[in-house]
């Protein structure tokens, strides 16, 4: 290989990415560095271009795509209800969040009654996916800064919480529970028992994390101070969810615009003002404690009653009704031959994910399938933050900074 | 010297070798042990008997790895790195005081180089040759990521190493004397010096850790930031000598610590009465200092080079240099020196 004397480089090292980089990357005076796309603090499959003066980050370039999976795409070939297989597939460690506002989403479109037990059961699981998330999001940032006993710990609770999901839906991770109308079917026996447990079990647990981090000195001072993110720069870049709420604004969309019935619950957004690693770190851990809290409430004044609308245009019947009633053997066939027609519109539905606002954009031709599908994923926006974030730091707190941002690459490619 | 001490001197290396391999080998078993059962999990338990086999299967399949040497390293100073790291920890251990047993009616030490009077500086000496191979072998390999291991190495070692040294002065001070064995003989007969010197052996332990590369000091292999640091391009043999110099270093800086200020292999009443228990008491004290080096390092985020920095020139250095002063001060007054 040729190394061109004067700037240490290849000669086509350069080619179509001056623009990314600094003069001095051009004049050999700073080093250039690929952080991934296999790396073990990138969390996926992130690629960033680093360009390093020793250790400190010049500029930093995230190089998404490696996970594409033309998710928004291969919906527009499925049927409404057989593409709710693929927003599981979207955020990995949101699969109920995703759920819940796709089928929100088909619920405006075709103004569909939801009971509420049925409300109510998907504000409990979609709060504790939100915990099992955060879990993961402590897991590794703590990981990162190479205290891996709490990723070890983290993944401990977070199994209860998918042994709840698979007790209801079957699965783990891939739950597509939420169905348009409701629910795909009420909630296990066991449920209620194994719910009541995990709000007993976990908040000592986080108890256990605050001691073990949060006024633990290395942590404090590998934090502190560490990418901070003014307020109007984050406006600016539409950055939502916990890093939105540590710069100071309280936007949450389950207190702006309630959904699901989040109105009935009595929780706090946690705020915070100084808009560092540390402030994000202390948001995410009270929002697991008021996460708690909705699921204790939603818990104790669970209503009784079905837990999917009566309309059959776009809620299977009851198998018992298939060997009664002509309409149902009907509806059943025509629900899973062709599937249900929405009215022509589009509409657009955003909740609160862990990361931010996850909203998705349904366009209906009036055909069994979507004519448009598009996600506005956190991960996506939050990215962009990285590179203002991460100006000036060291490479040490890099990785502290893509686990701050919390992007999940699934989320970010889709 | 006759055929008698020849026979002495290679039973001895023989033994001492013998045991830092095995020590070497158990300790990543004990390490891997403990860390699971700090975190939940089982650690090894498939190969052999609570997988006390592990190490063995571990070190063969290193054996047969494929031996990789990246086209644009500097092969010479590629493969030398990790000899120059392994050599200096081994040859630490010749001037651990071990006690003297009768044996074949003469009198044997058990250490390896006796009783060399300037031990502490053949110790300094000798440990801080290690940090080259780390800083030659983040060089050689040509890659960014080695590179920026190898420098963070350099950097650290100019920060915990004054304060080290400052932490070996207080036990010298005390003994009056450069020898090991004066020093654990001095501790026979006040008490230990961890009692004596409590900042002196905690500014030890910090730097030690520091010295050994271990959590929460392990910048240079930062798996986190700089996926496996100066090491990563290293595969099969070379990169167990590397890990062969981390682990045989926790041994040997657990057994200067036990020396230097846990009464080394002395243990009041027990090596007294039964003078060849004293390798074995030293075992045991080293095993426990292994302990809490592992405990740390399943508790402990890592600290960021700068902040290491910043701690052993703002903290540990003025701390030790103060320590030195008030020991010095205090033995005046009571007047153990003139």
């Amino acid at each position: 290989m040729d190394i061109d004397l004067e700037t240490n480089l290849p000669p086509d090292a350069l080619d179509g990415m001056q623009h990314l980089v600094s003069d001095r990357a051009v004049r050999g005076e700073t080093v250039l560095l690929n952080m991934g796309p296999q790396h073990p603090s990138t969390h996926g499959v992130l690629r960033l271009l680093l360009e390093l003066d020793g250790e400190v980050v010049v500029n930093c370039v995230p190089d998404i795509g490696f996970l594409h999976t033309g998710i928004e795409k291969n919906m527009e070939a499925k049927t409404y209800l057989k593409a709710e297989v693929m927003t599981d597939r979207l955020d990995y460690l949101n699969n109920l969040g995703n759920n819940l506002t796709y089928v929100m989403a088909i619920e405006k479109l075709a103004d569909l009654d939801v009971p509420p037990r049925a409300q109510a059961i998907r504000v409990l699981l979609t709060e504790l996916q939100r915990i099992a998330s955060h879990l993961v999001w402590l897991g590794t940032h703590a990981l990162d800064a190479a205290a891996m006993s709490v990723f070890l710990y983290c993944f401990r609770e977070r199994e209860r919480i998918l042994d709840i999901f698979e007790m209801v839906s079957g699965q783990r991770m891939m739950t597509t529970y939420f169905r348009p109308g409701g629910l795909w079917r009420d909630v296990t026996s066991g449920f209620e028992a194994a719910v009541r447990d995990f709000v007993s079990y976990f908040p000592p647990r986080v108890t256990e994390y605050d001691r073990l981090l949060t006024k633990n000195p290395i942590f404090l001072r590998r934090t502190k101070e560490i990418g901070y993110l003014e307020p109007e720069v984050a406006l600016r870049h539409g950055v939502t969810g916990p890093m939105l709420r540590a710069a100071g604004i309280e936007f949450d969309l389950r207190k702006a615009q309630p959904y699901s019935g989040y109105e009935l619950y009595d929780f706090d957004v946690p705020t915070h003002t100084d808009s560092d690693t540390y402030a994000r770190y202390l948001m995410r851990m009270e929002e697991m404690r008021q996460s708690i809290r909705i699921v204790e409430q939603a818990l104790n004044k669970l209503p009784l009653g079905p837990v999917r609308s009566n309309n059959r245009k776009y809620v299977p019947p009851p198998r018992s009704e298939l060997g009664t009633s002509m309409e149902a053997v009907i509806h059943h066939f025509k629900l899973w031959t062709e599937g249900f027609i929405p009215p022509k519109g589009s509409v657009y539905v955003a909740t609160e994910s862990p990361r931010g606002e996850l909203g998705v954009f349904l366009e209906s031709d009036g055909g069994p399938k979507p004519y448009r599908v598009h996600w506005r994923t956190p991960s996506f926006t939050n990215i962009q933050i990285l590179p203002i974030l991460a100006r000036g730091h060291l490479v040490a707190d890099l990785v502290l900074l893509i686990g701050t941002v919390d992007i999940l690459l699934g989320d970010v490619d889709r | 010297m006759d055929a008698g001490m020849w026979i002495e001197l290679i039973v001895k290396v023989i033994v001492l070798i013998a045991a830092l391999l095995v020590g070497f080998a158990y300790l990543t078993y004990t390490e891997r042990k403990l860390l699971a059962r700090f975190q939940n999990r089982y650690g090894p338990n498939r190969a052999g008997p609570f997988g006390l086999l592990q190490p063995m299967a571990d070190g063969l399949k290193l054996i047969f790895k494929e031996e990789l040497i990246p086209e644009q390293a500097d092969k010479l100073i590629f493969i030398l790195a990790p000899i120059l790291t392994v050599v200096p920890a081994w040859i630490v251990l010749a001037v651990i005081p071990l006690g003297s047993i009768d044996l074949f009616g003469r009198t044997i030490n058990l250490s390896l180089a006796g009783d060399l009077n300037v031990g502490i500086l053949y110790i300094m000496a000798v440990t801080s040759i290690s940090v080259y191979g780390i800083v030659l072998a983040g060089w050689s390999s040509n890659n960014k990521y080695a590179m920026l291991g190898g420098i963070r190495s350099s950097a650290q070692m100019i920060s915990y190493e004054l304060a080290l040294g400052l932490a070996f002065v207080g036990p010298v001070m005390m003994a009056s004397s450069l020898s090991l064995a004066r020093i654990v003989e001095a501790q026979s007969q006040l008490m230990w010096f961890a009692v004596l010197q409590p900042i002196g052996f905690l500014i030890f332990l910090v730097a030690a850790l520091a010295e050994i590369n271990r959590a929460p000091f392990d910048m240079p292999e930062a798996e986190q930031e700089l996926t496996a640091g100066y090491h990563v391009e290293y595969s099969g043999m070379k990169f167990a000598m590397f890990m062969l110099t981390e682990y045989t270093k926790m041994i040997v800086v657990s057994v200067i610590a036990a020396t230097l200020y846990l009464g080394g292999f002395h243990m009041p009443f027990i090596t007294d009465r039964w003078p060849w228990m004293g390798p074995f008491m030293l075992l045991a004290k080293v095993f426990v200092l292994l302990f809490v080096i592992i405990w740390l390092r399943a508790t402990l985020p890592r600290v960021r080079y700068d902040q290491l920095m910043q701690l052993g020139w703002k903290i540990l250095l003025p701390i030790a240099f103060l320590n030195v002063c008030v020991t010095a001060g205090v033995m005046y007054l009571l007047g153990m020196i003139a």
